[in-house]
């Protein structure tokens, strides 16, 4: 009875009051899928490596990267950026350049000498990779770092595919595609070239192959019939391409005509242009927005001069001339004709009407499928034939690089689960981080650093690349510009404005935890965080 | 090239690791003092919790831990100190409801005969305990100039005692003595009382406003004023869930449209001049701010109020126009 008048109790801290028994819902933290990495077909981790490079860590962000794409500097050229699209910075101000950084990271690696890790363990597995495209490189990356031997087979005389014979140089420097195809031989993988497999199981045995991926890609240039003269020049549009890569370039001549609407089309018109021609035309039967081509590529196009004839087919075919009809869309948005003709003048006829698949190396696997011109295969990319599997343009699909890639990651997956005698089973996926999700009071606004383009006029008479990258400063400030949907990026947000003190902050990279001894369930947290990071769930009973 | 600046967290995020700790808010620290800790008993979500946390913390920063705080009757002495616990971290003395600002001066002029220079006063104190109760003795420290920093955490009613109206009680807000019955439901739209505006007439050394929506604010201010001597005061506006009917999640929501809307403006002045103010980032029509809090559904419900709104919305209107929060600095 030592205590002073009329005090009875000591004096006690209020941490003996658990306030924690109100809460009738709880904050957790949750990682959302950020819609950039559900959009890309590659399956990266952006918002991961955009994480790494707000920091100036590119060899972090790179390494986070080529987790799952082995191609940053070739991707951040030829990737149509589906990300970029489906970015939430587009809700506050513009999409993050997404595929600016992505370039800046790669080109910056090959500046740098980054090489690939090699694979921990060796598995003494073999596998056989037919087609040394996107999608066939992807797969051999994949596995060679999981472990297995991989050797790549294909009848092209250099690596590549597509990336290589199929998009022009000044949309993708061979340089770049070059060091980008030498860091996989770094790793260990096998390149096989000028070697045109014709028995797939054959060749299996050849190599001790335990399994094949197969990824030959689309190069048959669909053609459509034209009542032609028999002075009339006409080509396919891959086989122009292609010939790019060889000592005789396509003669052209001035006057060009390129039937088709798809990004090909404004390949080869772009590059008839580059070559010489005075006129290009492009010819499609349909209207601009009907038209498979990308945007930003028939806008290019059309800065460089060449001109688009829309809703017109072609009638026939003479020497130095040909004739198109007129058409009109129908209620259905079908074309069809209307008698109107008109004569151009044109000194040869592309055609870009799209892609087959070669399946010669196909014939006599017993089980295997084809269907609608490409290979059929199950969920686990598998094709009827036990331990054949195929991606890419062969099998039904988008035919983009970014899409093969994607396909090669997810082949190897399964090829990797297969040669252990199990299966694959991706993990289900994160709830998405919608932008309704998101507290963007706490993002300011910034402008998207526009890529310089190279000057129209030098632009049209070389083969140099159109698009320039972004220098380090420009690339940090883009990366900043991620709004990290759906992840922690350590804003202390959550720790701040919690009134009852019920965040514990764990320090950096750690994030944070909820002490549920004195959270009141208010929910604040959760309102205030910017990026969606937080849900609240009704309490346990 | 382009200026790198921290465009993923800006400067509205309580703290950004790209930043070096010594620019973050005392609030991202992991060793803030927490000056206001766990298991009070305030309501879920309660604003003034929150902004006493921060004001206290901030000020501790500032002065190196050196701090006394006196605390006037209402919610924040109540909730914080039920005999014999106490969530305060700070030496603490709560005397009455309306003798905060007096007990101050007593505490600094000891301070000042013991010869503890480095010691830091503060008084705090709801609207009630400050605009109403505590009136008196707030102008008279004004007038002496007294050595205290005065925070009044403004929820715009005496909530602790169920909700009656103070003389910072909104026009039109429903309380339980100005029901929302009647031709004029809700409080009256009278002349106001405007104490910060009151403290400026005083020419006291420094008057600020503050929001707990507006952290980075609200910690210069305080941290600012704590090392100033003489008369201070900070008038921080504070959300009450229970009071606003407004939901727990949404109280720093509610205070940012509340900055937003212009009802309450951001601002501070030097000897009874203005000299600072925090321009409006998104303006929001009042009515973004009006609906979130049961207390002024009778302006949407079960017909739109619109003369009433309009009203509220010239109030607005006039503070921005008189403190130009709009446009760049």
């Amino acid at each position: 009875m030592d205590k002073p008048f009329a005090i009875t109790l000591d004096v006690g801290s209020s941490l003996a009051n658990k306030t924690g028994s109100w809460r009738t819902s709880r904050p957790v933290y949750v990682d959302r899928l950020p819609p950039c990495n559900h959009a890309c077909p590659a399956g990266e981790n952006i918002q991961g490596w955009l994480y790494h490079a707000e920091a100036g860590d590119y060899a972090a962000a790179w390494r986070q990267l080529v987790l799952d794409n082995p191609f940053p500097a070739i991707m951040g050229r030829v990737c149509y950026h589906p990300c970029e699209g489906a970015c939430n910075r587009g809700t506050v101000d513009e999409a993050v350049g997404i595929n600016a950084v992505e370039r800046f990271l790669g080109d910056l690696a090959i500046r740098e000498g980054w090489t690939f890790e090699p694979p921990r363990s060796e598995s003494g597995k073999r596998v056989l990779v037919v087609g040394a495209g996107p999608s066939g490189l992807s797969a051999a990356y994949h596995l060679r770092r999981m472990g297995h031997a991989v050797t790549v087979v294909d009848a092209g005389p250099r690596a590549g595919g597509m990336m290589r014979f199929g998009i022009p140089q000044y949309r993708l420097p061979r340089d770049v595609l070059d060091a980008e195809i030498a860091r996989l031989t770094a790793l260990g993988i096998a390149i096989v070239l000028d070697h045109k497999v014709t028995d797939i199981r054959a060749t299996m045995n050849e190599v001790r192959a335990d399994a094949a991926f197969l990824a030959v890609g689309a190069h048959i240039g669909r053609r459509a019939f034209i009542p032609a003269g028999s002075a009339a020049k006409m080509l396919d549009a891959v086989s122009v391409l292609r010939s790019m890569e060889s000592a005789d370039k396509p003669m052209l001549g001035r006057r060009v005509v390129v039937y088709g609407g798809g990004n090909t089309a404004l390949d080869v018109a772009r590059t008839a242009k580059r070559l010489g021609a005075t006129d290009t035309i492009i010819v499609y039967r349909r209207t601009r927005d009907r038209m498979p081509a990308h945007d930003f590529e028939v806008e290019e196009a059309l800065q460089e001069g060449v001109l688009i004839k829309w809703l017109s087919t072609i009638r026939n075919v003479d020497a130095g001339s040909l004739t198109v009809e007129k058409m009109t869309l129908d209620e259905q948005g079908f074309p069809q004709p209307t008698g109107e003709l008109e004569t151009l003048a044109a000194d040869s006829l592309v055609l870009a009407l799209g892609q087959d698949v070669d399946l010669g190396l196909l014939d006599g696997v017993p089980g295997l499928a084809i269907e609608d011109g490409v290979v059929k295969v199950d969920a686990n990319m598998m094709t009827g034939s036990e331990g054949i599997f195929a991606g890419g343009d062969m099998v039904k699909s988008e035919r983009t690089v970014t899409v093969g890639v994607g396909h090669g990651k997810q082949a190897a997956r399964h090829i990797d689960a297969w040669l252990r005698g199990a299966a694959h089973v991706p993990p289900p996926p994160h709830e998405l981080a919608s932008p309704e999700k998101l507290n963007s009071w706490y993002y300011s606004d910034a402008p998207r650093t526009v890529r310089p383009t190279l000057d129209l006029a030098r632009r049209a008479s070389t083969f140099e690349e159109v698009v320039h990258g972004l220098d380090e400063g420009n690339a940090l400030f883009e990366a900043r510009r991620c709004l990290s949907c759906g992840n922690c990026f350590e804003c202390d947000n959550c720790y701040g404005v919690c009134p009852d003190n019920a965040v514990v902050k764990l320090g950096p990279g750690r994030r944070y935890a909820f002490n549920y001894d004195y959270c009141k369930g208010c929910g604040i947290c959760a309102s205030e965080c910017p990026c969606g990071a937080i849900r609240m769930e009704p309490e346990p009973t | 090239m382009h200026e790198v600046k921290f465009y993923q967290t800006g400067t509205f995020t309580v703290g950004n690791r790209l930043l070096p700790p010594e620019l973050r808010t005392v609030q991202s620290e992991t060793g803030r003092s927490n000056s206001l800790n766990s298991g009070h008993r305030a309501c879920q979500g309660c604003g003034e919790a929150l902004g006493a946390r921060y004001a206290i913390d901030a000020a501790m920063r500032a002065s190196g831990r050196r701090i006394i705080a006196v605390n006037a009757t209402g919610c924040l002495e109540v909730f914080s100190t039920p005999y014999p616990e106490t969530s305060w971290q700070v030496p603490w003395i709560h005397s009455l409801f309306g003798n905060a600002a007096a007990v101050a001066s007593g505490v600094a002029a000891a301070q000042r005969a013991l010869g503890a220079t480095d010691v830091r006063v503060v008084a705090q104190g709801g609207d009630g305990g400050t605009t109403d109760i505590g009136f008196g003795c707030l102008s008279g420290m004004f007038e002496r100039n007294d050595d205290v920093l005065y925070l009044c955490y403004d929820n715009e009613a005496y909530m602790n005692t169920g909700v009656q109206r103070s003389s910072a009680t909104p026009p039109a807000a429903r309380t339980a003595t100005t029901p929302a019955v009647g031709r004029a439901p809700g409080n009256v739209f009278g002349t106001g009382k405007n104490v910060p505006a009151i403290a400026m007439a005083h020419r006291i050394p420094y008057v600020a406003t503050a929001s707990v929506a507006n952290l980075h604010d609200l910690e210069r201010k305080v941290a600012y004023a704590t090392m100033l001597h003489g008369a201070r005061y900070i008038h921080v506006h504070v959300p009450c869930p229970l009071g606003w009917g407004s939901a727990p999640a949404d109280t720093v929501k509610v205070a940012r449209l509340a900055v937003e809307c212009g009802l309450f403006p951001l601002y501070e002045a030097h000897d009874g001049q203005v000299t600072g103010r925090t321009l409006i980032r998104r303006r929001a029509p009042v009515s973004d701010y009006l609906k979130l809090q049961k207390r002024f559904a009778h302006l949407f419900a079960p017909v739109r109020d619109d003369e009433r709104l309009a009203a509220i919305q010239a109030i607005a209107d006039r503070n921005v126009t008189e403190l130009a929060l709009e446009g760049h600095d």
